[in-house]
C-alpha cells in the first residue's frame, strides 16, 4: 500500500462520520467570520433557535467593508455600517470573540488569523470566503463555504464535504531575483487553467516551495481557488513552526512541545501517490502580468497581448475577444508598453508584512509618475500596519506619492470607498481580474507588490528584475 | 428549502465559458443582510444599460428577451459560477426564478452552495450542452423537462440525458431536507469525535481566547 498525503492525513483526523455514498462529515476546527457572508447564517441560526456547538472554534473581524481612513469617523455608508454593526450584535449576542474595526488586531481575515495564531498546523479552517485556502500554508485543510454552511458550522462544528482528488504541484529550481510566489502561482494558473484544479486539493512542495517563507506560502495557496482548487497546502517544515512559535493564540509550555511533535508529522509520505503531477521549474518563471479578465489569461513581462486569431478553439477566441474590448487592449500590444492609471497594493494575497518590504525596496528614494492618478497602500492587518511604521516604510511610500491607509480589504473588491472609475487601469497585487471587480468598468492588471511598485513609479509596466537598485 | 422533482420550464443560453460570481451578482449587492430580494440585481453588469444616469434594460442580454420569459433553466458553458463563495449568487439565481442550471462543469463551491438553495447543478457532457445550444437558439420557447428521482434531461423531442449526482444530494433535494437537523442527529458522534480528539491533540481545545501577548 502506497503511503499518504497530507491530504489525506488532515482529512483522516477529521473524520467523524461517512455515509455509504462516501459523503463525509467533517469536524471543523476553526471558522472564521466576516460581515458579508455571516448575517443570514446568525439570522438562521437565531431563527431556528439555536446556539453555536463550541463557542470558542470562531473568531470574526470587520474587513470586506470598513473604509480605509478617518476610521475614528464611523462607516459614512449606511448599508455598509449596518452589515459591520451587524456583525458585532452577532457577536455579542452569541459569545464569540471579535476584534471589531476599531481594534488594532483587525485584519483581512486571512491575514489576521496566521498572524494571531488562531491558525494551526493540522487544523481544518473554514470561512465564508473563496480564499481561504490562504490557510493551507501552515499545513492545514482549509476552504471556502457558503453562508448555509457557515451556519451548519455554527449549529453543529461540523460540515458535509467529499473527499477531492490529489494533485500535487512539484517546483523545481530557485525563484530569480526580483521573481515571488506570486509570479509562481500566476504562472501555474496560466499553465492549468482557472478550472484545471476543480475538483481537486493542490498541495505545493518542491525546493522552491520550501524555500518560500511562510508568507510565500500563503501567496501561494490564498491563489489556488484561481486554479478552481477548494484548497492548497504546504507541508509542515521548520520555517512552518518558527513562524507560530510565540503567536498570541498559539500553545505554550508543554502543549506546544506535544503540538509540534504531532506537526513533524505532516508533509506527504515519500511514496503516496497523487491522482495528479505538474512540474515547474522555478528558474523559468519571469515575472507574470495577466492581460485579460480571468486570472489564466496571463503572460510574463517580456510577452504581448495575444491575439484571439491564434485561439485554440472558438470558445476561446471569444473569450480572448470579449476579454480585449473590455480591458481596452489591442492584440500584439507589449505587455511594457501598457500604462497604468492606478496602482493598488493589498489583500489577502499581497499585504503582508514581507510584501510591503519587497515594494518600498523598490520604491525607495523615487516618486510615482505624474500620469498615475493614485496609489494606495493598505496593508492587511493592525499588526502589519505597525510593523511597517517601526520600519519606516510608511514614510517611503508616503514620500513617493502613494497612500498609506488602514488595513481592510479595499480595492480588492471596492465594497468600500475604494474603487476604479470606469476605464480606468489598474495594476493590482489582489487575486481577481474579473470584469468590474475593483469597480465597474475598472481594468484590473495582476501583478506581485514589487511589479506594481515599479508600474507606480514608471506609469507603466516594468520588468523589475532589471529595476535600478536604489 | 423547496424540494426539487420534476421541473419543465423555458430554457435560456447564456454562451459565455467561466461565468463568476461577480458576473452573477456584483460586489454592491453584497451588502445586504437577507437572502432575498437579490433577483433584480442577477447579471446586472450586462443585464442593464445607463442611459441618461438611469438604468433600462439592455436588449442584448438573453433574459431580457421575451421569448425567455418565466424562463427556470439557465443553460451555461464550463466552470460556470467560478470565483468567490458568496451564496448572494445562488440566492439571486433563486430569486430570479431559476431552479436548474446545466453546464459541463462548475466551481466546487458555487455547485455545493446551489445544493443548499434548492438550485440543480446538472452536468452534461460538452457535446450534449453544445448540442442543447443549437436547440434552444434554433425553437423559440424552447423547454425542457428536468425529472431528478430518475437523473434524466429530456427534450421536448423526447431525446434522453442521463446525468449523475451524488446520491446523498439528491436525497436532500428531493425531500428539501434541513442539513442541519441531519446533522445534530449525530451529535453523539460529534461529541466522541471531540472527547478523542482533545485527548490526542489538547491544544485545539485549550480555549484560546484567555491569553492575550499581542504580536
Ligand atoms: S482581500 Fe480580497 S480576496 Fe481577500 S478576503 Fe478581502 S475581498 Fe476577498
Amino acid at each position: 500500500m502506497s503511503g499518504k498525503t497530507l491530504y489525506d492525513k488532515l482529512w483522516e483526523s477529521h473524520v467523524v462520520h461517512t455515509e455509504a455514498d462516501g459523503s463525509t462529515l467533517l469536524y471543523i476546527d476553526r471558522q472564521l467570520l466576516h460581515e458579508v457572508t455571516s448575517p443570514q447564517a446568525f439570522a438562521g441560526l437565531r431563527a431556528a433557535g439555536r446556539k453555536p456547538w463550541r463557542i470558542t472554534a470562531n473568531i470574526a473581524t470587520a474587513d470586506h467593508n470598513v473604509p480605509t481612513r478617518d476610521r475614528a469617523a464611523g462607516i459614512s455608508d449606511p448599508v455598509a455600517r449596518l452589515q459591520v454593526e451587524t456583525l458585532d450584535r452577532n457577536c455579542a449576542e452569541f459569545g464569540i470573540e471579535e476584534f471589531a474595526m476599531n481594534d488594532r488586531r483587525q485584519g483581512i481575515v486571512h491575514v489576521m488569523a496566521p498572524e494571531q495564531g488562531l491558525t494551526l498546523p493540522g487544523m481544518t479552517v473554514v470561512c465564508g470566503d473563496s480564499h481561504t485556502a490562504t490557510h493551507g500554508a501552515l499545513g492545514t485543510l482549509a476552504f471556502g463555504i457558503g453562508t448555509t454552511e457557515v451556519e451548519h458550522v455554527l449549529a453543529t462544528q461540523c460540515l458535509w464535504a467529499r473527499k477531492s482528488r490529489s494533485m500535487r504541484v512539484w517546483v523545481d529550481g530557485v525563484l530569480a531575483q526580483g521573481v515571488s510566489a506570486k509570479d509562481l502561482v500566476l504562472a501555474v494558473i496560466g499553465r492549468i487553467g482557472t478550472a484545471g484544479g476543480t475538483g481537486y486539493a493542490i498541495e505545493f512542495a518542491g525546493p522552491a516551495v520550501q524555500a518560500l517563507s511562510l508568507e510565500g506560502r500563503m501567496t501561494l495557496c490564498n491563489m489556488a481557488i484561481e486554479a478552481g482548487a477548494r484548497s492548497g497546502m504546504v507541508a509542515v517544515d521548520e520555517t512552518t513552526i518558527d513562524y507560530v512559535r510565540g503567536r498570541s493564540y498559539a500553545p505554550v509550555g508543554a502543549l506546544w512541545d506535544a503540538a509540534v511533535e504531532a506537526w513533524r508529522d505532516l508533509h506527504s509520505d515519500a511514496d503516496a501517490v497523487f491522482d495528479a503531477e505538474l512540474r515547474m521549474d522555478a528558474g523559468a518563471i519571469a515575472p507574470q502580468v495577466t492581460w485579460g479578465t480571468s486570472p489564466e489569461m496571463v503572460t510574463d513581462i517580456r510577452g504581448q497581448v495575444p491575439d484571439p486569431a491564434q485561439a485554440a478553439d472558438a470558445t476561446q477566441r471569444k473569450g480572448w475577444e470579449e476579454a480585449l474590448a473590455y480591458m481596452g487592449l489591442q492584440p500584439a500590444t507589449p505587455i511594457q508598453e501598457i500604462r497604468v492609471d492606478k496602482v493598488f497594493i493589498g489583500s489577502c494575497t499581497n499585504a503582508r508584512i514581507e510584501d510591503l518590504r519587497a515594494a518600498a525596496a523598490v520604491v525607495r528614494g523615487r516618486h510615482k509618475a505624474a500620469s498615475v492618478r493614485e496609489v494606495l497602500v493598505v496593508p492587511g492587518s493592525g499588526p502589519v500596519k505597525a510593523q511597517a511604521e517601526a520600519e519606516g516604510l510608511d514614510r517611503i511610500f508616503r514620500e513617493a506619492g502613494f497612500e498609506w491607509r488602514d488595513p481592510g480589504c479595499s480595492m480588492c473588491l471596492a465594497m468600500n470607498a475604494d474603487r476604479l472609475e470606469p476605464g480606468e487601469r489598474c495594476a493590482a497585487t489582489s487575486n481577481r481580474n474579473f470584469e468590474g471587480r475593483q469597480g465597474a468598468g475598472g481594468r484590473t492588471h495582476l501583478v506581485s507588490p514589487a511589479m506594481a511598485a515599479a508600474a507606480a513609479i514608471a506609469g507603466h509596466f516594468v520588468d523589475v528584475r532589471h529595476w535600478p537598485a536604489s | 428549502m423547496q424540494t426539487f422533482t420534476v421541473v419543465e420550464a423555458v430554457v435560456a443560453p447564456l454562451d459565455r465559458p467561466n461565468v463568476d460570481t461577480d458576473a452573477i451578482i456584483p460586489k454592491q449587492f453584497l451588502k445586504t443582510v437577507d437572502r432575498q430580494g437579490l433577483g433584480v440585481h442577477l447579471f446586472e453588469a450586462w443585464r442593464y444599460l445607463e442611459k441618461g444616469g438611469v438604468q433600462v434594460p439592455n436588449p442584448d442580454f438573453v433574459l431580457n428577451q421575451p421569448r425567455f420569459a418565466g424562463v427556470q433553466i439557465l443553460l451555461a458553458r464550463e466552470n460556470f459560477g467560478c470565483g468567490s463563495s458568496r451564496e448572494h449568487a445562488p440566492w439571486a439565481l433563486a430569486d430570479y426564478g431559476f431552479r436548474a442550471i446545466i453546464a459541463p462543469s462548475f466551481a466546487d463551491i458555487f455547485y455545493n452552495n446551489c445544493l443548499k438553495n434548492g438550485i440543480l447543478p446538472l452536468r452534461l457532457a460538452s457535446d450534449v450542452v453544445d448540442h442543447l445550444f443549437h436547440e434552444v437558439r434554433a425553437a423559440p420557447g424552447y423547454r425542457l423537462r428536468i425529472d431528478l428521482p430518475a437523473q434524466e434531461v429530456q427534450t421536448m423531442g423526447d431525446s434522453r440525458y442521463h446525468f449523475a449526482i451524488e446520491a446523498s444530494h439528491k436525497h436532500k433535494l428531493v425531500h428539501g431536507l434541513d442539513d442541519i437537523e441531519l446533522t445534530l442527529a449525530l451529535g453523539d458522534a460529534i461529541g466522541a469525535y471531540e472527547a478523542r480528539r482533545s485527548r490526542e491533540a489538547p491544544w485545539l481545545f485549550s480555549s484560546p481566547p484567555a491569553r492575550r501577548r499581542g504580536v
